[in-house]
């Protein structure tokens, strides 16, 4: 196979007003414009989308899951962060 | 509660005033063309250069397929004979058909396909913006709601054409082969038939002379952009409009209408 | 190494016994990312290759509306195969490698689309039959260990729905239709019965991979499971349908709750398989041909994409 591939892009949807982009998988497009066309034409034929976003796969840097010991469980014994952490007296009202 | 129905919903329908049932053969003229090509587009489906184009061009299919029936059910109301949009579209011999030749055009290499999708969206886009606004209530709904498809549909084909054109030396050679080839049923979409006149003259149909100026301007644009040559001097094939095709419609519908011709007046 | 390896392998197997997901960066062994590249792609592939048999009816459609339901259908399954190349592509696969496989028949795809469609009622039956089983294949698939192959299949699940309703739909208008409608449903089933039978699978006793797909957790049944899962649930639809299922053994059992069945012509089975199938040739056929006549169209698209790129780089 000489010819090359079209680029793999990541595809992220907005569902709808109010709410994030989220990944839903990805595709295969010349350039950034075919890219959104084709993902509006795979991942919204069900009214799925009110906006997408498209990142060309070898542009997403991750996170490595050996790290994931040292980057998440230090988080685990800062209790203090989360207001269940905190007795407030009944009769104090919206806190 | 989903209904068969494709037709926007307008005010409950009186009985078409005899202004209106004018428009009958104007109407079945737009749903022609629009099932045509969508049948045409179609015939992609499952072989497509990459499977996203693959999806892209049933989308497009699906949207002419769905314009297609809102006006064969129009036209249907317009007559007022009880034929439904099946009779219409089934029960039509090719020379009661009424498409412009341009759509008939078999899908040939990509570029064919490619530069016919592109001659169309370019006068089907502008048509839809004056319909969108014109007098009869229910083709301009119709329209409203088509244009939002036929400005994607210009879109996806433009950048096709420019692709294509500025792309290697193999797809330039093959599109403008196409162009070449299609460009003489490029004048038949906004040259009017007799029928398109009468109505054109009774302010129901819109004038063609600037849908034309806007579709050459587009043209102009996209083939600068492709660095493709506009044609100059093409003798204009037409007919289409006024049930005289090509040979390759009969092929066609002999293909669409084999159920319905086989197996008459049964539901499916 | 051999120990730590060894670790990693027990504590890959510990997280699937918890039901834990694997995502494509997570270590795995070699084995598992195989299997699932070869299922995955398999799987895309048939979506591929099942828009063949299906698409050849768009354009004989009965009715607009029939015309328009079957030509959605058919694009979903281009959406469910690029689904499905996707999350193949994140255990390093690549869509070229893959389609490169499948023209070479190195990769296979389901057996049931080398059968010929031959009537409108084998749209219902596909739509009925084809679907229904590949549904029961799938919905296991939504809760498979790995991640983006699950993710794909809730998804590709959440629209087959509609293939197997519309199917039936057709298949029920047929029956309360003309006698001469009807008699094209009943010889539909004839004919995909016993295909749609095979779609499982070989016999447990003759599949040798379950065990460890099953401990993967990429596979959640095994083949006669959903086999006789299929049988059950199709019987009674075919009864109120009024057709017969051409299957003289067939017969309730009321110990077991669930219909005994003939067996499937296995001889039949494996020529399929092998590439004796009606229509193994032209599909394979019209897969490379669609993908050799595209390499000028995706040549250019990328060309172009090139040109444009330099020239911005220039302007910039």
């Amino acid at each position: 196979m000489t010819q090359k591939e079209w680029p793999l892009w990541e595809v992220f949807i907005r569902s709808k007003q109010g709410l994030d982009h989220k990944h839903v998988g990805s595709l295969h497009a010349a350039d950034a414009e075919m890219a959104i066309q084709n993902a509006r034409d795979v991942y919204t034929r069900r009214l799925e989308g009110v906006s997408i976003w498209v990142v060309e796969s070898t542009n997403v840097h991750a996170s490595n899951p050996d790290d994931a010991a040292a980057f998440y469980e230090p988080a685990n014994d800062k209790i203090y962060r989360h207001p269940t952490f905190y007795q407030v007296p009944d009769s104090i009202k919206h806190m | 509660m989903m209904t068969d129905s494709t037709m926007p919903a307008q005010a409950p329908a009186a009985a078409p005033s005899e202004t209106q049932a004018q428009l009958f053969p104007f109407v079945l003229q737009l749903a022609d063309t629009s099932l045509i090509l969508a049948h045409r587009l179609s015939e992609w489906c499952g072989h497509g250069p990459i499977l996203e184009q693959d999806l892209a061009m049933a989308n497009i299919a699906l949207d002419f397929l769905g314009e297609a029936r809102s006006y064969y059910q129009y036209a249907a109301e317009l007559e007022g004979k009880g034929r439904t949009e099946d009779d219409l579209a089934y029960l039509r011999s090719a020379v009661e058909y009424r498409n412009p030749l341009l759509v008939e055009q078999p899908n040939g290499d990509f570029a064919v396909t490619i530069v016919r999708q592109f001659i169309y969206d370019c006068f089907h886009y502008h048509l839809l913006l004056q319909l969108k606004s014109g007098p009869d209530a229910q083709l301009a709904a119709i329209a409203e709601k088509s244009v939002k498809e036929a400005a994607y549909h210009i879109k996806w084909s433009s950048e096709w054409v420019i692709r294509l054109g500025d792309g290697t030396e193999e797809s330039r050679r093959r599109v403008e082969k196409a162009i070449g080839n299609l460009w003489r049923y490029s004048g038949e979409l906004t040259t009017p038939s007799a029928t398109e006149q009468a109505l054109q003259a009774a302010g129901l149909v819109p004038d063609y002379a600037a849908i034309q100026q806007q579709m050459a301007a587009h043209i102009a644009r996209v083939f600068e952009e492709a660095t493709l040559a506009v044609p100059e001097g093409v003798f204009m094939q037409k007919g289409g409009k006024d049930g005289r095709h090509t040979e390759h419609l009969g092929y066609l519908l002999a293909e669409l209408q084999y159920m319905q011709r086989t197996y008459p007046g049964l539901e499916w | 190494m051999e120990t730590l390896e060894l670790t990693q392998e027990e504590q890959f197997q510990a997280r699937i016994d918890a039901d834990v997901r694997i995502e494509p960066k997570d270590w795995m062994p070699d084995a598992y990312r195989k299997t699932l590249i070869r299922q995955i792609s398999q799987h895309a592939h048939s979506e591929l290759v099942g828009m063949l048999p299906e698409g050849n009816w768009i354009t004989r459609a009965p009715s607009l509306k029939r015309k328009s339901i079957l030509l959605a259908k058919v694009q979903d399954e281009a959406g469910h195969g690029l689904y499905l190349y996707s999350a193949a592509e994140t255990l390093g696969a690549s869509r070229d490698q893959m389609l490169a496989d499948l023209h070479s028949g190195k990769a296979k795809y389901s057996s049931i689309f080398n059968y010929p469609t031959l009537s409108w009622a084998d749209m219902g039956c596909v739509g009925w039959l084809v679907d229904g089983a590949a549904i029961l294949n799938q919905v296991p698939l939504c809760r498979t260990s790995y991640g983006p192959y699950a993710r794909a299949m809730v998804r590709v699940c959440k629209e087959e729905s509609f293939h197997q309703r519309q199917g039936f739909e057709i298949m029920q208008t047929l029956c309360e239709g003309s006698p001469e409608q009807k008699a094209m449903a009943q010889e539909g089933l004839n004919r995909w019965w016993w295909p749609t039978l095979m779609m499982f699978g070989p016999k447990d006793s003759e599949s040798p991979n379950t065990a460890q797909s099953m401990n993967w957790r990429i596979k959640r049944f095994t083949n006669d499971e959903l086999r006789q899962k299929f049988v059950d649930m199709m019987v009674p639809q075919a009864e109120f349908l009024g057709l017969t299922v051409p299957d003289p053994n067939l017969k309730w059992n009321e110990a077991k709750q669930g219909y005994d069945f003939g067996d499937v012509d296995w001889e039949e089975f494996w020529n399929v398989v092998k590439g004796n199938g009606m229509c193994n040739k032209e599909r394979l056929q019209a897969r490379v041909q669609a993908h050799e006549e595209g390499a000028w169209v995706r040549e250019a698209a990328l060309a172009h994409a090139e040109k444009r790129k330099q020239r911005e780089a220039v302007a910039a």
